[in-house]
C-alpha cells in the first residue's frame, strides 16, 4: 500500500505540472460541449430553392412566400427557365429545384388539379431526403389551404380520413440537444480516459524511466493501480465539468439520479482506461498509441449511435456494437437522463460494462512485462 | 563458510532470433568489487548487464545475482540491485528532492530514512540549493551523478551502471570516480560498462567482451602483461579488431 502511496504521488505531481493536461481537463469539455451541440444538428435548414416559375399567378407567390416563410428554405434563384436553375444547382448556388408549370393557377382553379416539379441535388444524401419531404409537407399544407377556399366541405366528410397526431416522450419538444449532449458527454470521457493513460505509460516508455521502474521491486498490479486512480478521477471531473456545463448551457437536468450516472460512469472509466493502458503495453511510441487510440475512437463514435442509431445499422455493424463500451454508455447516458432509468434498468448494462473492465484490465497487466 | 560471489554466470547466453548477442559468457564478481565490463558497441555489454538485472531473460546459461537466480528470482534480486541506464532515466519533471523520495518509497525505505538519506546527498553533491528544482534544470553533468545517487539510494549490495559517464566531462568524470570508489570503500560491489580506457584502469578486474564473448578477464595489470601493452588502450584496441560484427 506505502508503494502505491508513492507512485500516486508521482503521478500527480506529474499532472499538476503539466500544463497540457490542465488545459486538456477544463478546455476540451467546454469547447466540445458548447459547440458541437449546435453544429451537429439534425435538422437541415437554410436549403437553397431555386424556383422555375413559368406562371407567374397569385397563386405560384403564395406558395413560394408560405414555404420560404418556414426558415428552412432560402430563395437562392427565382428564374423562369429550367436550364439556367439547373445550371445553379450545378454551381452550387442552389440545392432544390421547384419548378411551377406555365398553367399552375389555371389548372388548380379549374381543374381541381395541378402538377409542380421537384429536383434535388442528391450529393448530400441527408440534405436532400429531408429537403423534399420538408417541402411536401408544405405544398399539401398549401393544397388544403387552397381547397378550403374553393370547396365547402360537406358537414361530415364523404371519405374517411385518417389524422394522425404524435406526442414525442421523454423528448417532447424534440429538442436534439438533450439527444446529442449526453452522447457528446460519453465522447469526451472515452477520448480523455483512452488517450491520457495510453499517452502517459509510452511516454515513460521512450524516456526510458519505466526501465528503471521495473528493475525496481514495484509490482505491476502496483505500477498499473498508480496510473489507472489519477485518471479515473481526472475522468470523473471531466464527467462533472460536463455535466454542469450541460446544466448551465442547455438546462438540461438528467431526469433519473445522479448517482445512477456516476456509478455507472466509474466502471464505464475503469473499462476505457484499461483499453488505454492496453494500447500502451503494445505500444513502442507515441506516435503509434495515438494513431491506433485515434482509430478505435473512430470506430467508437461512429458505431457508438452518437450520430446514427444502432436500430438502423445492418445486423453485422450492430454485432460490432456490442463489443463498444462506447455504445452501451451512450444507451445508458440517454436512458438516465432523458427517461429517467435507474440502476435496476440498466443492470445488464452494468454487468457487461464490469466485464469489459475486468477483461481489459487483466489483459494490460498480464501484457505488461517488466521482463522482455 | 564460503564466500558468496557477488555475481556468477555459466555459459550465459541471450538469442534475438538467430542473432546471438551474448554468447555464453562466464565469470565471476567477487564482493565489494569494482568490475569494469568493457567492449565494443555492439559486443552485448548491455544485454548481458540487462539479463543480470532481470530486464531481460536469459535464453539458456545460469547466472545468479547476490546468490540469487536470475530466472527464478529476479524479483527478489531486484531489491538487493541498483541500476544506472546508458538512457538518463530520473524524471525529469520531477524536483531533485522528489525523484530521491519516489525512489527510496518505491523500494520500501522509511521516511526517516529518505529524509536523512536525502540531505546526506544533497550535501555531498553540493544540490542544497538546487533540492527543489526540476531535474530537467539541472547540466547533464550534475545529472549523472544525481542519477547514480539515486541507483544507490536505497544502499543496495550491486550497483549496474551501463556507460555512466557518457558525453561527460573529465572533471565530472573525475568526481564521478570518486563517488563509485566511495560507494565500494562501504562494501557496494560496482558492475560497470565504459569507453574510456582511463576508467578501465580504475577498475579492480576488467573484462572485455568481443562479439558477445568474454575474450579477456584479469586485472589491468595482468591483462597489460599478457598483451604485452603500456595502457589498457592498446590491450582494448588488440581484442577489439578482432571483432567482425558490425557495430550498432
Amino acid at each position: 500500500m506505502r508503494t502505491l502511496r508513492f507512485l500516486l504521488q508521482k503521478e500527480f505531481r506529474q499532472i499538476f505540472r503539466d500544463p497540457s493536461i490542465i488545459r486538456l481537463i477544463f478546455i476540451m469539455p467546454i469547447i466540445q460541449l458548447m459547440i458541437l451541440p449546435w453544429a451537429a444538428d439534425y435538422e437541415i435548414k437554410n436549403i437553397k430553392l431555386s424556383v422555375v416559375d413559368k406562371d407567374h399567378s397569385d397563386y405560384s407567390r403564395q406558395l413560394i412566400s408560405k414555404i420560404t416563410s418556414t426558415g428552412y428554405f432560402q430563395l437562392a434563384v427565382y428564374t423562369n427557365s429550367y436550364p439556367e436553375a439547373l445550371q445553379q444547382v450545378e454551381k452550387g448556388n442552389a440545392d432544390l429545384v421547384m419548378e411551377i408549370p406555365a398553367s399552375f393557377e389555371k389548372e388548380l382553379v379549374k381543374e381541381d388539379q395541378a402538377t409542380l416539379f421537384l429536383a434535388m441535388n442528391a450529393i448530400d444524401g441527408v440534405k436532400a431526403n429531408l429537403g423534399s419531404a420538408y417541402l411536401r409537407s408544405i405544398i399539401q399544407d398549401f393544397n388544403r389551404e387552397v381547397r378550403l377556399e374553393w370547396i365547402q366541405f360537406p358537414r361530415f366528410s364523404p371519405e374517411t380520413q385518417i389524422e394522425i397526431t404524435s406526442s414525442n416522450w421523454f423528448n417532447p419538444l424534440m429538442n436534439y440537444k438533450y439527444f446529442m449532449v449526453p452522447g457528446i458527454l460519453v465522447i469526451l470521457l472515452t477520448m480523455i480516459g483512452v488517450n491520457l493513460t495510453a499517452i502517459n505509460i509510452v511516454r515513460e516508455k521512450e524516456i526510458g524511466t519505466i526501465e528503471q521502474i521495473n528493475v525496481t521491486p514495484v509490482k505491476k498490479f502496483h505500477f498499473i493501480l498508480g496510473k489507472l486512480i489519477p485518471f479515473w478521477l481526472i475522468g470523473l471531473l471531466v464527467l462533472t465539468i460536463g455535466l454542469t456545463i450541460a446544466w448551465l448551457a442547455y438546462g438540461i437536468i438528467p431526469v433519473g439520479s445522479f448517482v445512477t450516472i456516476y456509478i455507472f460512469a466509474a466502471i464505464f472509466l475503469l473499462a476505457v482506461l484499461g483499453l488505454g493502458l492496453l494500447v500502451s503495453t503494445y505500444a513502442e511510441n507515441q506516435q503509434q498509441a495515438m494513431l491506433v487510440s485515434f482509430f478505435i475512437m473512430m470506430i467508437f463514435i461512429l458505431l457508438g449511435g452518437l450520430y446514427t442509431s444502432i436500430d438502423g445499422m445492418p445486423e453485422w455493424a450492430k454485432w460490432i456494437t456490442r463489443f463498444n463500451p462506447v455504445a452501451y454508455f451512450i444507451e445508458v447516458m440517454r436512458m438516465v437522463v432523458l427517461k429517467g432509468s435507474g440502476l435496476a434498468d440498466i443492470k445488464k448494462h452494468l454487468l457487461i460494462m464490469f466485464g469489459f473492465a475486468v477483461v481489459l484490465n487483466s489483459w494490460a497487466i498480464l501484457n505488461y512485462r517488466k521482463r522482455s | 563458510m564460503r564466500e558468496v560471489k557477488a555475481i556468477t554466470t555459466n555459459k550465459l547466453t541471450k538469442q534475438f532470433g538467430d542473432f546471438t548477442a551474448v554468447d555464453a559468457i562466464s565469470f565471476e564478481v567477487n564482493k565489494g568489487e569494482i568490475f569494469g565490463f568493457l567492449g565494443a558497441n555492439g559486443a552485448g555489454k548491455t544485454t548481458a548487464m540487462r539479463m543480470l538485472c532481470g530486464l531481460s531473460l536469459p535464453t539458456s546459461g545460469e547466472a545468479t545475482v547476490a546468490g540469487l537466480d536470475v530466472y527464478k528470482e529476479n524479483e527478489k534480486i531486484k531489491r538487493s540491485i541498483g541500476y544506472m541506464s546508458q538512457k538518463f532515466s530520473l524524471y525529469d519533471d520531477l524536483t531533485v528532492k522528489e525523484n530521491m523520495q519516489f525512489y527510496g518509497g518505491i523500494y520500501g525505505k522509511s521516511n526517516a530514512f529518505i529524509k536523512e538519506k536525502t540531505a546526506f546527498i544533497l550535501d555531498h553533491l553540493h544540490l542544497q540549493k538546487e533540492a527543489n528544482a526540476l531535474v530537467k534544470s539541472l547540466p547533464l553533468g550534475w545529472k549523472q551523478k544525481l542519477a547514480f545517487s539515486v541507483a544507490v539510494f536505497h544502499e543496495p549490495e550491486i550497483v549496474f551502471l551501463d556507460e555512466p559517464t557518457g558525453g561527460v566531462d573529465p572533471v565530472t568524470r573525475r568526481e564521478f570516480w570518486n563517488m563509485i570508489y566511495t560507494a565500494a570503500a562501504n562494501g557496494t560491489t560496482v558492475f560497470v560498462t565504459t569507453h574510456y580506457m582511463d576508467e578501465a584502469e580504475y577498475c579492480d578486474r576488467v573484462s572485455i567482451m568481443v562479439d558477445g564473448r568474454i575474450d579477456a578477464l584479469d586485472t589491468p595489470k595482468g591483462l597489460k602483461e599478457k598483451y604485452n601493452a603500456s595502457s589498457m588502450d592498446e590491450v582494448f584496441l588488440q581484442l577489439a579488431r578482432k571483432a567482425t560484427r558490425a557495430a550498432d
